[in-house]
């Protein structure tokens, strides 16, 4: 029997039953703080995105902040060298639990033009667990708004992504 | 038209308080249980206070911010104008890992959150927010004020050092500095006020400005300098040098995270409104106002100073450390030196007259 089932009906238009799971889920997908980190090109409209014309604050996602303790979301924006990798997995490591990666641009996702460089890492999942992968060189700012909204949907409905996943497997 | 006198003569929130008083009397019937019951009424009111105020002012800081960028601001989670935004962010501090760092001290580090929250929290004891309404009306109220004001400090340097983190420890020496040189700049505009209105009680300080002018009239270089030296003391931008990002990472808050930060947090926005309800109460005339009750136009001048705090922290940009110091040691506290000797000496010259 579901808690809603409990609830008289009399109530059922003036009482919100939630489970305390949903209740975190949707504080988490509504909350996400990214780390203000930028490794190159793809940054720059990683910053405009925050600013007036599209302005991330409306989902409430604009609270960049420095320090990776408080820090929910780790946008790789630009290319990550192998020399570069050791401080950004650290940074990954250093963020508290739940925490989430976006691969921004096409270096992110698989090491865009410069892929088959010695010097550059092909693609973040080979270092990190990639949530949501963002397309372009670099993505305009509605794609980053987009991506990030992916992400919320996925934080709110795991098991959405998952149902996804297992259909495009059985398509292949 | 019972009401609307009442409400005009002694203030909405201590009739309230007269009524709960009587209910405490008949219920117990014992005057000492009453007092202590009206005292813990009282400090769950202050405390309430503090808490809604921070889950406003983090709404109203995004909002403004936005106000200023040309941005619309939080405007989809929880209806058209992002209400739940503030909740969302609480209840994800809440639910975030607890992440203690290797090496630090680990009950000092744990203790510097929660005794910032302390002196924050106790000042508001002195605050006149209506004619009789204060928890501790004391006749040295401004004095104890920046006594415990000042022991902020402390806590801020504690946490710097227990966090066994070098941006930590900078961020928390920083504090010291800055927080020690802009309370000599503060206490001496605040001397001003004190030999205009011959008290050092606060609701004294408020009666005297509804006789003669706001001091905001007659003390405008103490207002200057004690709003430019209040923005510093809560470490707000352009002196947010504690925890200046581009320097040193978050500061003294630099290993906190979930909500152990979010009590920083809270301190912050504490300290927000207290230093609002301070410049009310010493420049801006406390609780006199016309036509609406006294407790209305406190609120109302209180939140026009946070709009005035947040409006500086979205104009300015930030500070280099040693020119804030310079600025406080060398411009403010003459300043605020000067001030007092051309008060003292109208003072005396109105004597005469």
């Amino acid at each position: 029997m579901e808690v809603i089932d409990i609830v008289p009906p009399i109530l059922k238009n003036n009482v919100i039953v939630v489970k305390v799971d949903q209740l975190f889920k949707w504080a988490h997908a509504n909350s996400i703080w990214p780390l203000s980190s930028g490794l190159a090109c793809c940054a720059i409209e990683m910053m405009s995105c925050a600013a007036a014309r599209f302005d991330l604050s409306r989902f409430g996602y604009e609270v960049f902040r420095p320090c990776p303790r408080q820090a929910d979301l780790l946008i790789v924006a630009g290319t990550l060298t192998w020399k570069m990798t050791p401080p950004l997995v650290r940074l990954y490591e250093e963020m508290p639990e739940p925490k989430y990666v976006i691969a921004m641009g096409s270096c992110a996702i698989g090491g865009g033009p410069f892929a088959d460089s010695y010097s550059v890492v092909p693609g973040i999942h080979e270092v990190l667990p990639v949530d949501v992968y963002i397309p372009g060189c670099p993505p305009r700012p509605e794609a980053l708004i987009d991506g990030m909204l992916k992400l919320r949907e996925k934080i709110m409905h795991p098991e959405r992504v998952e149902e996804d996943r297992k259909a495009r497997l059985m398509e292949a | 038209m019972d009401i609307l006198n009442m409400m005009m003569g002694q203030g909405v929130v201590s009739t309230l308080a007269d009524q709960l008083h009587n209910l405490f009397m008949l219920l117990f019937d014992n005057a000492v249980v009453a007092g202590f019951l009206m005292k813990c009424v009282g400090i769950g009111a202050i405390l309430g206070i503090i808490s809604v105020a921070a889950i406003v002012f983090t709404y109203g800081e995004r909002k403004v911010c936005a106000f200023m960028q040309v941005r619309i601001g939080p405007n989809r989670v929880g209806g058209r104008f992002g209400l739940l935004q503030p909740i969302a962010d609480m209840l994800k501090l809440m639910s975030k890992e607890d992440i203690i760092p290797q090496g630090c001290d680990r009950v000092v580090w744990a203790l510097g959150p929660m005794l910032l929250f302390v002196p924050t929290a106790l000042i508001y004891a002195f605050f006149p927010f209506d004619n009789g309404v204060a928890l501790a009306d004391v006749n040295v109220g401004i004095f104890l004020m920046l006594a415990i004001s000042s022991q902020a400090v402390l806590p801020f340097l504690i946490s710097g050092y227990a966090s066994n983190s070098k941006y930590a420890f900078i961020g928390g020496m920083r504090t010291v500095a800055q927080m020690l040189s802009y309370e000599a700049p503060m206490v001496f505009s605040l001397l001003g006020v004190v030999m205009l209105s011959g008290s050092m009680r606060m609701s004294d300080i408020v009666n005297a400005q509804s006789e003669q002018l706001w001091f905001i009239l007659m003390q405008p270089i103490a207002f200057v300098v004690f709003v430019i030296s209040a923005t510093a003391e809560t470490n707000r931008v352009p002196f947010d040098l504690v925890e200046g990002e581009a320097e040193i990472v978050a500061g003294p808050f630099a290993e906190y995270s979930g909500m152990r930060w979010a009590l920083f947090f809270l301190a912050e926005y504490a300290n927000l409104l207290s230093v609002s309800i301070l410049t009310t109460v010493f420049f801006l005339g406390g609780w006199n106002g016309p036509f609406l009750p006294g407790v209305v136009w406190f609120g109302l001048k209180v939140l026009a100073m946070v709009f005035v705090f947040m409006w500086f922290r979205w104009t300015f940009p930030r500070t280099r450390i040693d020119q804030m110091l310079a600025f406080s040691w060398k411009i403010l506290l003459p300043l605020a030196l000067v001030n007092v000797l051309f008060t003292g000496v109208g003072i005396y010259a109105r004597q005469w007259m």
